[in-house]
């Protein structure tokens, strides 16, 4: 079963069109990668998904796992499995990082009716995925992501990931910022993290975060559309040749979209 | 946002949860104040002849001052004259034990989770309970006293141990020192006396619940606490007033005492009525807490929870007179609808390497306004003192206010003095990350307000640091393994 489709989606910034018609199918156990310049409306979209409110839907649907997402609001979207990476991590000082994560992890338990997690399973649960993503346990006792570096913010978003298990990952801009070592890093968590059942949605300005995440399909945004949408070949291409061919196309008509 | 900024309100907009009325028989005398009032409290409690003094040079000084204008608050003049300054329920008969006292009283604490029988003792917490103005019970007495520690209200302490209370009292705080501590000392009626001797270690927090009760009954709590050599206690004090409609007017002194290597902590948690969402109501808090490390290497440690009161104006300060004495002051205020809160502490230097630190949390929702006042002064004795200072503010919504008034008095060079302030908002984006991981509003709002009182909140005694995230609404930390 198809775990989003978003049809014909149309957003707005108060009086300022940013979503011009997006049209995307994304399956369970897929990678998927939105690239564009700034201002195409990439972050945008994964804002919408996630159901920041400073962006109104003004024409079009979204539905995950069948079900009208644009109605639910942002935790119950992160209770029915959507995660977001964000591009800029937010500090909350004094609040921990386990106990973040634990209440975090519980409030999803409790939405699907399941028990919640005492503390000596939670524990259990986050060392596992500590390991998994060769991460040290100093984290969880610092405050969430207060006082961490860009690339200890990125992987604190990784391992929250992991322990919260969502259908669908979406990565906004999780290569900002990052050095060569970071990205790998980051890279390689995302990789481990692939599954049959979860699907990830990769929005990135450049190519170089896909040599560590394959995709398996690689969509152009351009001005609030998907103007392109092929394989690992097309991102190679824009990396070696820049946008601007695609624009080329897309004043002559040419888009597929 | 919205819907973060109507959980933000429902949040700044809860209900005082203990707004009832007890309906007991009580003794009053008649409004106003002059020196036949004063005589007539002091006739009643049975008092001798040099505290009724006491009390008439307070009057009489107190009537040559003004209300202090300077603090950071606005409410309605004060009518002294329309204030009746005594107060106590009708003794039916002495009372040996809790099984006398009005069921309708005991049915009262019981509404505030104050229990005086078996649940304290489990709890291994001593209570000494001030209804309006008299004591009423008290437990743990006995055990107490087989240590030499006196624990009683103030009033059996002028009975039972006058040359304690002559000593000290008005020691730490004269009568003169202000304008509330100069009405208290002429016209208070009871509070809580502890006297914990040489190189005793108090083996339970002690504790005290105050609440306000009769109808236009001022509240004039005096409570002295001493520690002498090498002692150590720590005193709880909680506090809860039932609504009421007119604004009532509560001045306590709080005087505390200790000698060489004495260690006293100090904790409340106060939440008094705040007054409606129109600022109707409400107490006014007008306290005078202060403690003098007399002796060397003593330390006083104040922690206190503000969350009610109409108007607050208290600064819990430290007088650092011995050698290597502690001041410490640790402070969550918070200020929602009309509140107003004026608070801080002094930390005053005297003594060689004496060591002060002050940590304040200003909490400000709905049209709350919160000021910290504070004053570090090291004299020209006070070789190598050191005091760190952090002041914080959180804003909720964009109605309220902070505003902050550190004092720094420095006049020995060798003196270190340190001063960080900070002022934050709970941002949007941090509510909305709170929500992308699954987390409720009204969670992610108590998280991040919990997570900002954490340094204050670990000072306090676990019982009360669980009364006191209640009290703000928060869940417990309690996940790191």
């Amino acid at each position: 079963m198809t775990l989003l489709e978003i049809k014909n989606l149309h957003a707005a910034a108060g009086e300022k069109t940013i979503l011009r018609g997006i049209n995307l199918v994304i399956n369970p156990g897929e990678v998927h990668a939105i690239m564009g310049l700034n201002g195409s409306g990439k972050s945008t979209l994964a804002n919408v998904l996630s159901g920041k409110d400073e962006y109104e839907v003004t024409q079009g649907e979204v539905l995950y796992e069948g079900e009208d997402l644009l109605e639910k609001s942002p935790e119950e979207r992160a209770r029915a499995g959507i995660f977001m990476a964000f591009q800029y991590p937010v500090e909350l000082p004094g609040v921990n990082n386990t106990y973040f994560l634990k209440a975090a992890v519980n409030a999803i338990r409790r939405e699907r009716g399941e028990q919640e997690l005492d503390a000596y399973d939670f524990m259990k649960l986050v060392r596992e995925k500590l390991k998994v993503l060769d991460i040290d346990e100093s984290l969880l006792k610092r405050d969430v992501n207060t006082g961490f570096s860009g690339g200890e913010k990125k992987r604190n978003e990784i391992f929250q990931m992991a322990v919260l298990n969502p259908r669908l990952a979406i990565l906004d801009e999780t290569d900002s910022g990052l050095d060569i070592d970071a990205l790998k890093a980051v890279g390689s968590g995302v990789t481990k993290l692939r599954s049959p059942e979860r699907a990830v949605l990769v929005i990135t300005h450049y190519q170089r975060l896909l040599n560590h995440i394959e995709p398996d399909f690689v969509h152009i945004q351009m001005d609030g559309r998907i103007v392109r949408s092929g394989d690992r070949s097309l991102a190679l291409r824009v990396e070696e040749e820049g946008y601007s061919w695609l624009e080329e196309e897309v004043r002559n008509g040419l888009v597929n979209a | 946002m919205s819907d973060a900024i109507s959980t933000i309100e429902e949040f700044a907009g809860r209900e005082y949860q203990y707004g009832f009325t007890s309906e007991i028989e009580a003794v009053t005398i008649p409004r106003g104040l002059n020196e036949e009032i004063i005589r007539t409290i002091s006739a009643i409690k049975q008092e001798p002849e040099w505290l009724l003094e006491w009390r008439l040079k307070a009057f009489q000084h107190w009537q040559t001052m003004s209300e202090p204008q300077w603090p950071n608050v606005h409410y309605e003049k004060v009518d002294y004259q329309d204030i009746i300054y005594y107060s106590a329920p009708k003794p039916k008969k002495q009372l040996s034990s809790l099984d006398e006292v009005d069921p309708e009283l005991l049915a009262t604490f019981e509404k505030l989770g104050i229990s005086l029988d078996e649940q304290k003792r489990l709890t291994n917490v001593a209570v000494d309970a001030v209804f309006d103005s008299v004591s009423v019970a008290t437990t743990f007495k006995d055990k107490l006293a087989e240590m030499g520690i006196i624990f009683c209200s103030f009033s059996e302490a002028v009975r039972e141990h006058p040359e304690l209370v002559r000593e000290y009292l008005g020691t730490v705080v004269p009568y003169s020192d202000n304008y509330f501590a100069a009405l208290n000392s002429a016209v208070f009626s009871d509070g809580s006396f502890c006297y914990v001797p040489k190189g005793v270690r108090c083996p339970m927090e002690l504790s005290t619940y105050f609440r306000i009760n009769a109808k236009d009954t001022g509240q004039f709590e005096r409570t002295l606490l001493i520690a002498d050599e090498g002692a150590y206690v720590s005193y709880l004090e909680g506090c809860t007033a039932p609504m009421r409609d007119e604004n009532q007017l509560h001045a306590a002194v709080v005087e505390l005492v200790a000698l060489r290597e004495a260690t006293i902590k100090y904790s409340t948690v106060q939440n008094w009525y705040p007054g409606d969402k129109e600022g109707r109501g409400g107490i006014y808090n007008f306290v005078t807490k202060r403690g003098k490390c007399d002796g060397d290497n003593s330390k006083i440690t104040w922690t206190q929870v503000e969350t009610g009161s109409a108007i607050t104006w208290k600064y819990p300060s430290c007088i650092l007179k011995g050698d290597n004495s502690v001041g410490e002051f640790y402070s969550v205020a918070l200020t929602n609808h009309k509140q107003q809160a004026d608070t801080g502490t002094k930390m005053i230097h005297i003594g060689k390497n004496t060591r002060s630190t002050i940590v304040a949390k200003g909490i400000s929702a709905g049209n709350g306004q919160n000021t910290y006042r504070g004053l570090v002064r090291v004299n020209p004795g006070a070789e190598g003192a050191r005091n760190y200072s952090q002041c914080d503010s959180l804003l909720i919504g964009d109605r309220c206010g902070a505003h902050t008034f550190p004092y720094i008095d420095v006049q020995n060079p060798t003196a270190q003095v340190e001063h960080e302030a900070s002022t934050s908002k709970i941002g949007e984006d941090q509510i909305f990350y709170c929500n992308q991981r699954g987390i409720s509003t009204e969670d992610a709002v108590n998280m991040i307000v919990n997570g900002f009182c954490k340094e204050v909140f670990r000072e306090l005694p676990m019982e009360f640091a669980v009364e006191a995230q209640k009290l703000l609404g928060v869940s417990l930390e309690g996940s790191v393994g």
